[in-house]
């Protein structure tokens, strides 16, 4: 290792206050160790995670979703790991981990900082602060809450079944049926933003607009 | 329902189907007869007769009972597939309520809107839509003509000229030379040829590694040729020779006999010649006198023909713009034309036509890249909205996935066209 733990001591400090998200951390500790010691439980222990590259630590069984965005070249940057615990499903659809997300910035700074201090390979982490952290796939209440019109969806759904089959049968090509809307919006326009990484679903749901998202949303969700 | 009863139901329709008339003939139900069942018209007969749930009669027309894709046929020549896993029957359409009618189609009268098959029978339309790929220009590789495929095939059609080819690759003696004529465009599949090299690359390194191949390119650039000449390089160096136009290859001409190839004066002997030819619509389209040059020119808001609006076209036959000719274009042309066509004939919902396109090409083992865009319809022409492309110095897992993806592509769109 290059640096010091005094050195990510320093930069937790940046990100936000860890100790009280020590206290915080509390919520993922009943699947996530971190620390001295630290082993793989529900989820994957914590150390280190700065840097890394998703599904790259050895011996813990990740799910599809991670392990593709993994390939796809997903980073645990600040930026990433934020909008990870802000929305996992949001930014690794078919991630196991079964977290709603922290709403408030403040609570991701915090939980954050915390991590950040078992994490001591300071490489490819942004400098900046906390405040100035883009909120991604940060959806409006009203974008949200637009119920999609499944007819158009099937309409729109042409473009899609070129590659995702209807049946939901999931080869090399993720499974894009039966999804909960909400999750499926925010893929969606995790995709549009570019925060998800993929070239092809970037380039299509760039066009997509809010109601052609939740009609795709409609129609899928409810195929069989 | 039998060409007998499709028949009957024509005479009894007549020409009542007026040109642009939205709503079904109360005297019975509108007819589509789609020619070519290949990327394109087996999309566009599975769309029409499934949304439009038996408001319109969709007859197929289709020589072959197996179609066998080009895409992934390079994958074959490489090890990757069985050429049983390119074949497609045409079961699923039968099952979604299409007409499939084994047969050429020989003739077109778009006043008395008929097609004419080959077997003698005459299927009466309201709208024709033409999906039958593409021909090759005769003369434009001199020496080569079609009664030469067996001694250099084009392989440029599915099934037999794939397998042919690839048995005489595997057939070369040791230390032997494989030549390609590459196309001019406009052509099919605009990474088809570069990917083949790869695959034949792959083949020989595994087969037959002291093997040499010429690859004799008219154009100056192709598509994705970084990540093409970035793979041939870390995969096969110094097995691929590519002479372009700046060192005669716009000069070409083939002896078959003599299995010859001449560059700009300078004779080649080789031990397999994969000559792919300049293309044109397939010839069905020019006998429907829909053709300028050597295309059919659409619309794109509709795949309607410039020439005859009761004709849409799909595919590889069109002029429409900035897509490539693939079979994923062709699909999606397909889903634009059967929306408009059910719109027209029994005043269905049309929404604006979006188009799109993904190519992979596999390089090596697990090595793939791809190449996509979107696009819209403008008047003019289909119009590139928005485009990405594989990156050179991608690490091995990006690679992988991509492969990977292919895989899904394959099986996703196959069950997209044929059901
Ligand atoms: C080596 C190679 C690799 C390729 N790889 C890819 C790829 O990876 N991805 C991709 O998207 N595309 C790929 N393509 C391109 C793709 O195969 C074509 O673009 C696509 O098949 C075009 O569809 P189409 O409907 O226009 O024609 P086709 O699929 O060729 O279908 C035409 C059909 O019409 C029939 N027909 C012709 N004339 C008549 C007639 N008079 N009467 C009745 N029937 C008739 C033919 O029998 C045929 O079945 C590849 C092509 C090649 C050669």
């Amino acid at each position: 290792m290059l640096c010091t733990p005094a050195l990510a001591e320093q930069e937790a400090v940046e990100i936000g206050d860890a100790e009280r998200g020590a206290i915080l951390f509390e919520d993922c500790a009943s699947c996530h160790e971190v620390g001295a010691g630290a082993e793989d439980r529900i989820g994957p222990h914590l150390n280190g995670i700065f840097g890394r590259k998703a599904a790259a630590h050895d011996g813990y069984p990740y799910s599809d979703g991670i392990q593709r965005a993994g390939r796809d070249g997903l980073v645990w940057d600040l930026r990433r790991l934020d909008a990870y615990i802000e929305n996992p499903k949001a930014l690794v659809s078919g991630t196991r981990m079964n977290f709603a997300g922290y709403d408030d910035p403040k609570d991701r700074a915090d939980v954050l900082a915390y991590l950040r201090s078992f994490s001591d390979n300071p490489q490819n982490i942004p400098e900046a602060q906390p405040t100035a952290r883009p909120r991604e796939v940060e959806l409006p209440p009203e974008t949200l809450a637009i119920v999609g019109d499944p007819e158009y969806g099937e309409y729109l759904s042409s473009e899609c079944t070129g590659c995702h089959q209807r049946d939901g049968s999931a080869q090399g090509i993720p499974s894009i049926t039966q999804w909960p809307a909400e999750d499926f919006a925010i893929a969606m326009h995790a995709y549009k933003r570019k925060i998800r990484p993929h070239p092809v679903m970037q380039m299509m749901a760039s066009r997509l607009s809010d109601e052609e998202i939740a009609a795709l949303a409609a129609y899928f969700g409810a195929l069989d | 329902m039998t060409l007998n009863r499709r028949h009957f139901l024509g005479t009894a329709v007549g020409t009542a189907a007026a040109l642009s008339a939205p709503m079904v003939m109360a005297a019975g139900t509108p007819r589509v007869v789609v020619i070519g069942g290949g990327a394109g018209g087996a999309t566009a007969a599975r769309y029409i007769a499934k949304d439009s749930k038996g408001e319109i009669e969709v007859t197929l027309v289709e020589p072959t009972r197996s179609y066998y894709t080009c895409f992934f046929s390079n994958l074959y020549i490489g090890g990757f597939q069985e050429i049983g896993d390119l074949a497609h029957s045409y079961g699923g359409l039968a099952a979604s309520g299409v007409n499939v009618v084994h047969d050429w189609a020989t003739g077109i009268d778009r006043d008395a809107k008929t097609v004419t098959l080959a077997g003698g029978g005459v299927l009466p339309y309201d709208r024709l839509i033409l999906s039958p790929g593409i021909d090759f220009v005769d003369e434009s590789v001199p020496g080569w003509d079609l009664s030469a495929q067996n001694a250099m095939p084009h392989a440029y059609k599915g099934g037999s000229q794939t397998e042919l080819l690839k048995a005489q690759i595997l057939a070369m003696p040791e230390g032997g030379r494989f030549a390609m004529v590459a196309p001019p465009n406009p052509y099919r599949c605009p990474p088809g040829p570069y990917e083949r090299i790869s695959m034949v690359a792959h083949l020989l390194k595994a087969n037959n590694p002291t093997a040499k191949i010429l690859l004799v390119d008219p154009k100056e650039k192709y598509s994705k040729q970084a990540l093409f000449e970035e793979g041939w390089q870390k995969h096969y160096g110094g097995m691929i020779e590519r002479i372009g136009p700046d060192f005669g290859a716009s000069n070409v001409q083939v002896n078959p006999a003599e299995m010859i190839v001449s560059i700009d004066g300078v004779d080649e002997k080789v031990d397999v010649c994969n000559v792919i030819p300049a293309q044109k619509a397939g010839v069905i389209c020019e006998r429907a006198g829909i053709t300028e040059g050597n295309w059919a020119p659409v619309s794109g808001h509709t795949m309607q023909s410039r020439v005859d609006e009761n004709i849409h076209v799909l595919g590889d036959a069109t002029d429409q713009g900035d897509m490539p000719k693939s079979g994923f274009s062709a699909n999606s042309q397909a889903k634009v034309a059967a929306m408009a066509v059910r719109g027209a004939l029994t005043g269905s919902k049309v929404f604006p036509a979006k188009f799109s396109n993904t190519c992979w090409s596999l390089i090596d083992a697990d090595d793939g890249v791809k190449v996509g865009a979107t696009y819209e319809a403008t008047d003019e022409k289909i119009a590139k909205v928005d485009g990405f492309i594989s990156q050179t110095g991608e690490d091995a897992d990006l690679r992988r996935i991509t492969y990977e993806e292919s895989l899904g592509w394959y099986a996703g769109i196959t069950a997209d066209m044929f059901g």
